[in-house]
């Protein structure tokens, strides 16, 4: 056992599945000088051809990633910060989500893009995006929000052996999160497998990314007052494990979700949405979404620093579903 | 190698003529459904082009894309099962006529954003150049997509690793209605090379010789790993932009008749005829074994089936996983 950062979490799991399968290589802007962290030591390991740096051009990036997964190769690419996705999003949504269906599922596109979502430092709002939700609009792509070096780890190696393009948005405030990680993993986390971190009776907490460790932090308050907080972490967006939220809130019958996305159409809308479709009749209150309201991020850092979900507002929010 | 004779290159022009003619018939009487783009005027663009490949060469269409398909040696019936959305199509119905894609001919996909499928393409040629395949990828794209970004990426991204990338334009004067006169920096794509540091090269569309001579040199430059050329065929398109598409006029009748009196089928014939490469009877025939062969493809895409709509879940995500 070791004690491992997010970011060499995310390091460890390329270079393991880069040992495990020769088809996999990794391509990004400034990868080979380790700018964004995650590359320390693939240049020296794997060489040239597996590590590559890219031109500043995403359009073209992100769809020759994908055609050379369509044509045997398994590419991870450095996405860098999460906004720069846009620049890409006719490649992703006209290609990379559409290929294999279009050709009635004879092609394969095991593809993956990695994403730092860069936020709460004052990068201002062309870099501080967390748009996993609009995402989740498009059919054919699997979303990742991994919530700690374990989730960073355990997800990133199953998308890269996954056949489908695996969309991984890796969220800055846990970047410097520790935990310990076994050293011979073999058994990756599944996508679309959720994780309950802490058992409760009274309210489920569904939380995305850095939302996890405030909903613990949460739960653990609350229940000094008494309230019984069950927190889950979904891991993956799509496929979203239904099933174990479903059973949670039918368990607790009250539903919390907190999610740093932008409120309208966020990843807390549409969970809090099947689960008023679904199981209506198991809800004792209306569901809570903690989310970002919808604004851009300011460049102020005195503005910025309380726009995001906390503890204190998914703590709120839960008392609320007591009222 | 296909062997590219005179023979071969007439009746691929033959097949791409008679499949569209009849193509043309039944989207006007509504038995196609959708949009359909002809290749009627360009065939000796297409059937150049795709005659200097191999079969396991890799091959991007656009949304003119039945003679891109059957000049890569696509199957017509089952390119017609795919127009009338049958489960034997191509691509089982889930393509269509403007995403025609036949994997088992490297024809891997036919995409109809304008420009969208030219990194897709490059991405081929970057997995056979790191799995040393030996394989050229040819990508497709009109006058009109050349002034998107995705294509300047593209050009770039190529040249820079000497990726074995043929690029043909297929610039037949008009993008819809705007004329490439009045739309594009140059008066030949070819010229946009140069800042790619790569050759490109103007022949004449008309002239299947031209072409395939054009497309040899550039397919044997990429195979000998010394990367990417650009051919730009200049041809005419003698239909409308998209059948059942009532557009006012834009292009003078003198200029349609012009184009028309250089018909790149006639042309060729005539070369063939004048110099005792073939015979008259010969000439016939080859029409005529065109037609029927298009006649059976009609009758085999009218007894197919219609897909399952278990097919709209399977064809999404590889492992068939539920979002």
């Amino acid at each position: 056992m070791s004690e491992t950062t997010y970011l060499d979490a995310v390091r460890t799991a390329q270079a393991e599945e880069m040992r495990r399968d020769a088809r996999v290589l990794v391509m990004g802007q400034d990868l080979r000088s380790n700018v964004y962290g995650a590359a320390d030591g693939l240049l020296e390991e794997f060489g040239e051809r597996r590590v590559r740096d890219l031109p500043t051009s995403e359009t073209a990036c992100v769809g020759a990633a994908l055609g050379a997964a369509m044509c045997g190769l398994r590419p991870i690419v450095d996405m860098t910060i999460a906004s720069f996705l846009y620049v890409a999003m006719d490649q992703f949504v006209s290609q990379v989500a559409k290929n294999r269906f279009m050709s009635g599922g004879r092609l394969v596109t095991p593809v993956v893009y990695r994403a730092s979502m860069f936020y709460r430092g004052a990068t201002a709002a062309q870099h501080s995006d967390r748009p996993y939700p609009m995402f989740m609009n498009v059919p054919g792509l699997k979303i990742a929000v991994p919530s700690g070096p374990v989730e960073a780890r355990g997800l990133l190696k199953s998308a890269v052996r996954l056949d489908d393009p695996v969309l991984v948005f890796e969220d800055s405030l846990l970047w410097a999160e520790r935990a310990e990680l076994a050293l011979d993993d073999d058994e990756p986390i599944p996508l679309g497998r959720a994780h309950v971190l802490r058992h409760g009776t009274d309210v489920t907490v569904v939380a995305i990314a850095s939302a996890v460790k405030q909903a613990l932090q949460a739960a653990e308050e609350l229940a000094d007052e008494g309230i019984s907080v069950e927190v889950v972490d979904p891991r993956t967006l799509v496929p979203m494990d239904w099933d174990t939220i479903f059973e949670s809130v039918e368990r607790t019958g009250r539903l919390v979700v907190a999610d740093p996305a932008t409120h309208t159409c966020s990843a807390a809308s549409e969970i809090a949405a099947t689960v008023a479709e679904r199981i209506f009749g198991a809800l004792r209150a209306s569901p809570r979404r903690v989310t970002t309201p919808d604004v851009h991020a300011p460049f102020s850092p005195a503005l910025e620093a309380g726009l995001y979900p906390d503890a204190a507002k998914i703590s709120a929010a839960v008392q609320s579903c007591f009222d | 190698m296909i062997e590219a004779t005179p023979r071969v290159l007439l009746e691929r022009m033959w097949l791409v003529r008679a499949f569209d003619e009849a193509a043309g018939r039944l989207s006007r009487l509504g038995e196609i459904p959708g949009v359909i783009h002809l290749t009627i005027g360009q065939e000796a663009a297409v059937v150049g082009a795709c005659a200097a490949l191999s079969v396991e060469d890799y091959m991007v269409g656009n949304h003119r894309g039945h003679g891109h398909t059957l000049a890569k040696g696509g199957d017509p019936g089952r390119l017609m099962a795919e127009l009338l959305g049958k489960d034997s199509g191509v691509c089982r119905g889930f393509g269509g006529s403007q995403h025609v894609a036949e994997p088992d001919v490297g024809n891997l996909i036919g995409s109809a954003v304008l420009g969208s499928g030219v990194p897709v393409g490059v991405g081929f040629a970057l997995a056979s150049q790191t799995l040393e395949q030996g394989r050229v990828s040819l990508v497709f794209f009109g006058d009109g997509a050349s002034n998107e970004g995705a294509i300047h990426e593209s050009m770039n991204l190529a040249s820079i690793w000497s990726l074995p990338v043929v690029f043909i334009c297929e610039n037949n004067g008009y993008a819809v209605t705007v004329a490439a006169r009045d739309a594009l920096s140059v008066t030949d794509v070819a010229a946009r090379a140069a800042g790619y540091n790569m050759p490109g090269v103007t022949v004449d569309g008309q002239d299947v010789d031209a072409v395939y001579g054009a497309a040899t040199d550039a397919v044997a430059r990429a195979r000998e790993g010394l990367g990417p050329s650009l051919v730009e065929a200049k041809t005419y398109r003698f239909r409308e932009h998209a059948e059942n598409l009532p557009i006012p006029p834009y292009r003078a009748e003198s200029e349609l008749a012009a184009w028309e009196a250089r018909d790149p089928i006639p042309l060729y014939e005539e070369r063939l005829l004048t110099t005792n490469v073939l015979t008259a009877e010969e000439r016939d025939a080859i029409e005529e074994a065109a037609r029927a062969r298009t006649e059976e493809a009609i009758a085999f895409a009218r007894a197919s089936a219609e897909p399952s709509a278990d097919d709209l879940a399977a064809n999404l995500y590889a492992d068939g996983s539920e979002r």
